[in-house]
């Protein structure tokens, strides 16, 4: 008996500490689990297009000479500062000092000029080499300095610096990077449970500001209704991309979690195969603008969330021009256009749809809008692999629908957003595409954590300004 | 008995090597580029060929094919392209979940199905036995994914007990793992005992109508004596049976389930391989799958013979 009573006076003593524990830990919240739908196949951004990458590494452990902020702005990183000649050729660049990478090789002048002849050279597998097409050379002018002459003066250079394709490397570990990524960025990798998560920690030896996370774990939850049992579930503290906006409702009125709706650069289009009868008849695609309705495509497929636009230019875009009054949804008209063209009882074509929900679910909406005006459409669902294949590279299809995710610089040139505007207005007259809205970005997350991206101007989930309040 | 084995062992090995070359031509008319995928819509052509010469894509068919079979057979399942490791490698990741997560949904299914549908039977048209039918029947009709988004609403988001998917890992300690496995199981276990549960109540049902359980009976033995000593085992074969095809489902089919509790499980890892047209991925887990199921078959004949000497002695003609 009075065994089982120290007994119980233990775990009485235990418990009390667990309880101190578990306020200690709450007063200083370090950690975050972030959900991501897809898992990144390897975690080097240098090779690979996968948008998922950029989203465990972008400057949480790789870091390039500029870096993107949530404004789409471009801010020093490593380079702390830099000049630009007179005829816009030379870039001079200064770096910063005391950079080490995680593995403790220090940061140079010369892994500047290995990493970016390493994306530019013969053999390289960088899915974003046009980036690098500019760059005439790179040569280092002692340790601290770079100096990167262009081919041509090159107006976004300072932004394409900033991609996660353009990411410092460190030649002694960029063989490795896939599955042991090695940067200068304020997390090291820890580990990679494949299939499972990624778990990154401190880097003691940060050369900046060190943010208020020290750990962080991405975990891979490609199932929407699993989503949100992990959020629900307190499993994972923030989806800064969230799957399923139809799911987002029950979010909206729990006070535990903030429902953040941002933009991303996703122009979702429907794309008409234009070198095919009839889309090459400009009268049918202009029949097919008048006879889609975007509001209707947003409420009906993304649940309200994304904005309807003219043009494939992202509406916050500095050079957007509102076009959309220029295709007004005008049943009647498009079936004058469709007579016009000599299809006064309509045309039979199929819709190809890549799997996000964008297409598949957008698809139906369009394929009931085009009923309409006398456009049959048979609606073939593709896998990712098979639209890259028969609908990007050799152009199988009548239509298919696709979110154009091209980011690009806000900076200050006012003179080429003109001619911008302009061209957006040509290639909206032509009918090219039909516009249908721009992809929203979806965050829910606990409402006590602060300074996640609202936005999306690259595919990142940036942690350095992120905490817990 | 040696034979026999050999006689099997050569039928494995022949089948085996049908289903390498019956892999191989499906993921040659397969579409969609590997290189593409991974380098995505901004690739340059020079860069997609270089990444095609890397990852051998540029060889003739029948060479990339003979070059697979020498290094299956040499124990090497090659690079997955997209991960930039060993498949062996994955793979072994993987096992450490599938292998445990379907032992324990047999194990669940079995010790639940088989004494109810005993039971059952031994209850014939009784409200027992109807209402243990009845059960069954539900949970044969009621899909695995939904009865596990129920299961994670109620012991993950109300009740808190588990997390609601994701795997700790052995290495964070067997108790955490185990946890973490303990609603996909029962997840994967349910329908599975449902099936198995039906399927030993018919067959104990026709065994009791046997000259052998009637004799039992004459011979003083109790009814459920008669049952459990004699009726039982014999019923047990097409239960066996059963019992081999779902082992080898749940060890490949369980993509539903490892998406809804987020898994890293063999299922998940070939479904995400497709996607990303990760054939090096593809076609070696395929085969690794093929040669289990045709291994487990083989295991269930073995055990037919130990259930029933008649089928031992039948093996020497």
């Amino acid at each position: 008996m009075i065994q089982l009573k120290s007994q119980l006076k233990k775990f009485g003593l235990i418990f009390v500490a667990m309880l101190i524990g578990a306020f200690q830990s709450q007063a200083a919240k370090t950690h975050l689990n972030m959900g991501m739908v897809l898992e990144p196949p390897h975690l080097d951004p240098t090779a690979g297009a996968a948008a998922a990458i950029d989203e465990v590494v972008y400057a949480n452990v790789f870091e390039g000479l500029t870096r993107i902020n949530r404004n789409g702005e471009v801010l020093p990183a490593l380079a702390k500062s830099w000049e630009i000649s007179e005829d816009g050729l030379k870039y001079t660049f200064h770096l910063q000092s005391g950079v080490k990478f995680h593995d403790g090789a220090s940061f140079d002048a010369y892994d500047v000029v290995f990493s970016l002849e390493r994306a530019m050279a013969e053999g390289s597998v960088n899915a974003q080499k046009a980036l690098f097409k500019p760059i005439a050379k790179v040569v280092a002018s002692g340790n601290q300095k770079v100096v990167i002459t262009l081919k041509n003066p090159t107006g976004h250079f300072l932004f394409n610096l900033g991609w996660g394709d353009a990411v410092m490397v460190d030649q002694g570990s960029s063989a490795t990077n896939k599955s042991k990524p090695v940067g200068t960025g304020p997390f090291v990798f820890k580990r990679w449970v494949s299939g499972d998560r990624v778990e990154l920690g401190p880097n003691p030896n940060y050369w900046g500001e060190k943010p208020a996370l020290k750990t962080a774990t991405f975990k891979f939850i490609p199932d929407a209704a699993a989503a949100v049992a992990a959020i629900m579930a307190g499993d994972v503290d923030a989806f800064a991309n969230f799957p399923a906006p139809e799911m987002a409702g029950q979010f909206k009125n729990d006070s535990r979690f903030s429902v953040v709706e941002g933009s991303t650069e996703g122009e979702t289009i429907l794309s008409t195969n234009n070198q095919k009868a009839p889309f090459n008849d400009l009268r049918v695609r202009r029949a097919i603008a008048h006879a889609l309705n975007a509001q209707e495509i947003v409420d009906g497929a993304m649940f309200g969330y994304g904005t309807p636009i003219g043009t494939h230019f992202a509406p916050h875009h500095p050079a957007y021009v509102d076009l959309k009054g220029l295709y007004p949804h005008d049943p009647e008209k498009a079936k004058a256009l469709l007579a016009e063209a000599g299809f006064p009882n309509g045309l039979k074509a199929t819709l190809k749809l890549p799997p996000p929900t964008y297409a598949r679910r957008g698809g139906e909406v369009i394929q009931a809008q085009m009923a309409k005006v006398g456009i049959e459409l048979e609606l073939i669902p593709v896998e990712w692999a098979q639209w890259l294949d028969q609908v990007f590279r050799n152009k199988d299809f009548d239509l298919t629908i696709v979110s154009h995710t091209e980011p690009m610089d806000i900076g200050i040139y006012t003179q080429r957003y003109a001619l911008m505007g302009a061209a957006q207005a040509v290639i909206a007259q032509d009918a090219v595409n039909g516009y249908l809205f721009q992809l929203a970005k979806l965050g829910i997350w606990n409402s006590n954590l602060s300074g996640l991206w609202e936005n999306s101007p690259v595919q990142a989930n940036d942690l350095t300004e992120v905490s817990w309040k | 008995m040696t034979f026999f084995m050999f006689r099997r062992l050569t039928a494995l090995m022949v089948t085996l090597l049908v289903a390498s070359l019956l892999i191989f031509l499906l993921l040659e008319i397969l579409p969609g580029d590997p290189a593409a995928v991974i380098l995505g819509v901004g690739a340059q052509e020079d860069t997609l060929r270089a990444l095609r010469a890397e990852l051998g894509l540029d060889l003739p068919a029948p060479v990339r094919y003979l070059n697979w079979l020498g290094e299956v057979l040499q124990g090497n399942l090659g690079r997955s392209y997209t991960y930039d490791t060993p498949v062996q490698e994955l793979l072994l990741n993987r096992v450490e979940l599938s292998l445990p997560l379907a032992l324990l949904a047999i194990l669940l299914s079995t010790g639940i199905a088989i004494p109810l549908g005993v039971f059952a039977a031994s209850r014939h048209r009784k409200v027992a036995d109807t209402s243990i039918m009845g059960f069954a029947q539900l949970g044969v009709a009621v899909p695995n994914f939904w009865f596990a988004i129920l299961l994670i609403l109620l012991f993950s988001v109300k009740l808190g007990w588990f997390s609601a998917g994701g795997f700790a890992g052995w290495d964070a300690g067997w108790f955490p793992a185990f946890k973490s496995l303990v609603l996909p199981a029962v997840a994967l276990a349910l329908p599975q005992a449902a099936i198995l549960a039906r399927v030993t109540r018919s067959s104990v049902l026709e065994t009791v109508q046997e000259d052998y359980i009637r004799t039992a009976r004459a011979k003083g033995l109790s009814r459920s004596q008669a049952l459990w000593r004699h009726a039982v085992r014999n019923a047990l074969i097409p239960v066996v049976t059963i019992l081999g095809l779902q082992l080898s489902f749940l060890l490949a089919g369980t993509i539903i389930i490892e998406n809804v509790f987020y898994l890293p499980g063999v299922g998940r890892l070939l479904f995400q391989a497709i996607a990303q047209r990760d054939l090096m991925v593809v076609k070696n887990l395929v085969l690794v799958l093929a040669a289990t199921v045709v291994l487990i078959n083989f295991l269930v004949d073995l055990l037919y013979a130990v259930l029933d000497p008649r089928l031992r002695l039948g093996f020497h003609g």
